[in-house]
């Protein structure tokens, strides 16, 4: 058990990481909002990317991007990594989505590549001017092997990933429908820190066993940060903050706007968030999301 | 497991000439944007047991409407993660499923091969070379899109459809400026063995179909909407189509182009219409991304 504060202050500039989750779901925010509010920089991101990508993008921690996509799912595009790019601000490594998981799955594994046909003959190859590609060793008969693409380990220093329940050994546990990647994220990195909306006793993570994902033999610290992957969607206990993602958006998609959001919600730390996102609910007189 | 095979082998074509009086043709009234989701159920008919993997308002029920009619087998999915009993009304709770489709098995089931995707395009070329990841030269681009996501995987890996909801000059265009989606000439480049799953069946647009089975691999027209003439089609395409300046073009028995008229998108059936508007779509959301 650990804070939030006490992660990103182990962290160092120039770094590595990976961060779990999928396009604008189940991220590690607070996590993500704390880096923003530190004084790291030149970073490299591994991610399927969503808000975390977007708003590292604003803050300008990033150099490096490895990413299939980056998108908030239901608003399509990304308006902080498509300014980040049109900017020339960061450099972009772009695989297929695939490909991504097989560069997961070999640094999780120990591996320097693995094969798979996903990118050839896309421009994959031409923006990726140092992946290589690999001759199978088992050509049939009178036949030379097939030609693969070798994606290689998608290693990092560190992996960050929100799970709906961890305890407090750093055992995590999702609940939602789908695991996305964020075991390979675990495995693929040094250290892994696991947030997690709700922190319970050992013994006391209920449900099935296959929802255990990440075992602590991968963790090096888990901190317990309610609500701490809003905006997105944490399903069953917290769907995404649809209204607030369309702010997001919105708002970075204009400077003025999204001075004002900044100022507004990513001045303080994380318990002045949640508490301006409330503020901002009750404003335009709806629910709150918690 | 089939108990349904009698659909197997059926036509691929989905084409029929409706000319005037042509008692075939369905009802009076369809929109266009029916016009088109039946447009994009055709195309998984005939793949029996695999996924339609479908991206778009049209796509997305056109492949239910394939599974409740001719393509039964079809599996699809409730947008998310669960592969439904049934198949759902649009942006309907999966409600029973019968499996279980996490990114990381769709990702695994892309490289397996049983599986039909109907992606979108930001550009496409006459080869079917497509771009979703960047408007303008990568390095720096004018507008970044959303990244190559799954295309390369999905081009090289599965039979892939493209599903287009406004066909323009913007969209079809001489040369995409990132290949995404790997089109038929680089897939010939590639040669046979690395490109031998690669196959790409067919485009759906607001104006019409088509395919890539011109002599050389290129774009050809399958059938034009009713009510969409040549002209208007040549002038949303920044390339020539084949066999759509020269319908009278000979193809082959039982092909597209034959006959000397016009090829026409069928229209749907009754019993099509009533599961597009009553059950799978009965907020009009197909509206939304073909205007009538």
């Amino acid at each position: 058990m650990t804070t939030v504060e006490e992660i990103v202050g182990s962290l160092e500039s120039g770094t590595t990481i990976g961060i779990g989750g999928w396009g604008s779901r189940r991220k590690p925010m607070a996590l993500v909002r704390a880096i923003c509010r530190s004084a790291l920089e030149n970073l490299t991101i591994i991610s399927y990317g969503g808000p975390d990508v977007g708003l590292l993008c604003a803050a300008g921690k990033v150099r490096r991007l490895v990413a299939p996509f980056v998108t908030l799912d239901s608003v399509p595009l990304e308006p902080h990594f498509r300014a980040a790019r049109q900017r020339g601000a960061i450099e972009l490594t772009e695989y297929d989505e695939g490909m991504f998981m097989f560069g997961l799955l070999a640094a999780a594994h120990r591996l320097p590549f693995l094969p798979t046909r996903a990118g050839l003959g896309s421009d994959v190859m031409r923006v990726n001017p140092d992946l290589r590609t690999v001759r199978s060793p088992y050509g049939a008969a009178g036949q030379e092997g097939e030609e693969l693409v070798a994606v290689p380990a998608l290693t990092m220093d560190v992996a960050l990933v929100h799970m709906d329940r961890a305890d407090t050994r750093g055992n995590g546990q999702y609940l939602g429908p789908d695991p996305y990647l964020d075991d390979l994220f675990a495995k693929a990195a040094t250290r892994c820190y696991v947030s997690c909306e709700r922190l319970v006793d050992p013994g006391k993570l209920d449900g099935p066993p296959q929802s255990l994902l990440i075992g602590r033999m991968h963790v090096a610290g888990v901190v317990e940060t309610p609500g701490g992957g809003h905006f997105t969607d944490c399903g069953p206990d917290l769907g995404r903050d649809e209204a607030f993602q369309r702010h997001y958006a919105a708002s970075a998609a204009d400077p003025e706007a999204w001075a004002a959001f900044a100022e507004r919600f990513l001045s303080g730390d994380e318990a002045a968030y949640r508490e301006a996102v409330r503020r901002w609910h009750d404003e335009r007189g709806q629910e709150g999301t918690r | 497991m089939s108990t349904t095979g009698a659909d197997r082998g059926a036509t691929r074509a989905g084409t029929a000439r409706t000319g005037a009086g042509d008692s075939d043709a369905g009802p009076a009234g369809a929109t266009r944007a029916e016009i088109c989701v039946v447009a994009c159920a055709e195309a998984w008919r005939g793949d029996g047991e695999i996924l339609a993997a479908a991206m778009g308002t049209c796509s997305i029920l056109g492949a239910r409407l394939a599974r409740l009619t001719f393509e039964p087998g079809l599996l699809t999915t409730d947008g998310g993660a669960l592969l439904t009993a049934e198949p759902v009304p649009i942006g309907a709770p999966a409600g029973p499923a019968e499996g279980w489709m996490p990114f990381r098995d769709h990702l695994w089931l892309v490289q397996n091969g049983r599986r039909h995707v109907m992606m979108g395009a930001s550009q496409i070329d006459r080869y079917g070379n497509t771009n979703i990841s960047a408007i303008g030269a990568w390095e720096r681009p004018a507008s970044q899109l959303l990244g190559v996501r799954g295309a390369p995987g999905n081009t090289i890996c599965n039979p892939t459809s493209y599903w287009i909801p406004r066909h323009s000059t913007r969209v079809f265009v001489p040369e995409v400026d990132t290949a995404s989606g790997v089109g038929t000439d680089r897939a010939a480049r590639l040669g046979p063995r690395a490109s031998r799953f690669h196959d790409l069946r067919r485009v759906v647009t607001d104006l019409g179909v088509f395919d890539f089975r011109a002599p050389d691999g290129s774009m050809r027209l399958v059938s034009l909407h009713p009510g969409v003439d040549a002209g208007e089609v040549a002038a949303a395409t920044g390339f020539a189509i084949h066999g759509l300046a020269e319908p009278a073009e000979p193809a082959g028995p039982a092909e597209p182009g034959t006959g000397g008229e016009v090829p026409r998108t069928r229209m749907p059936t009754g019993e099509e219409l009533r599961l597009i508007r009553e059950v799978l779509d009965p907020g009009g959301l197909r509206d939304r991304e073909v205007r009538a």
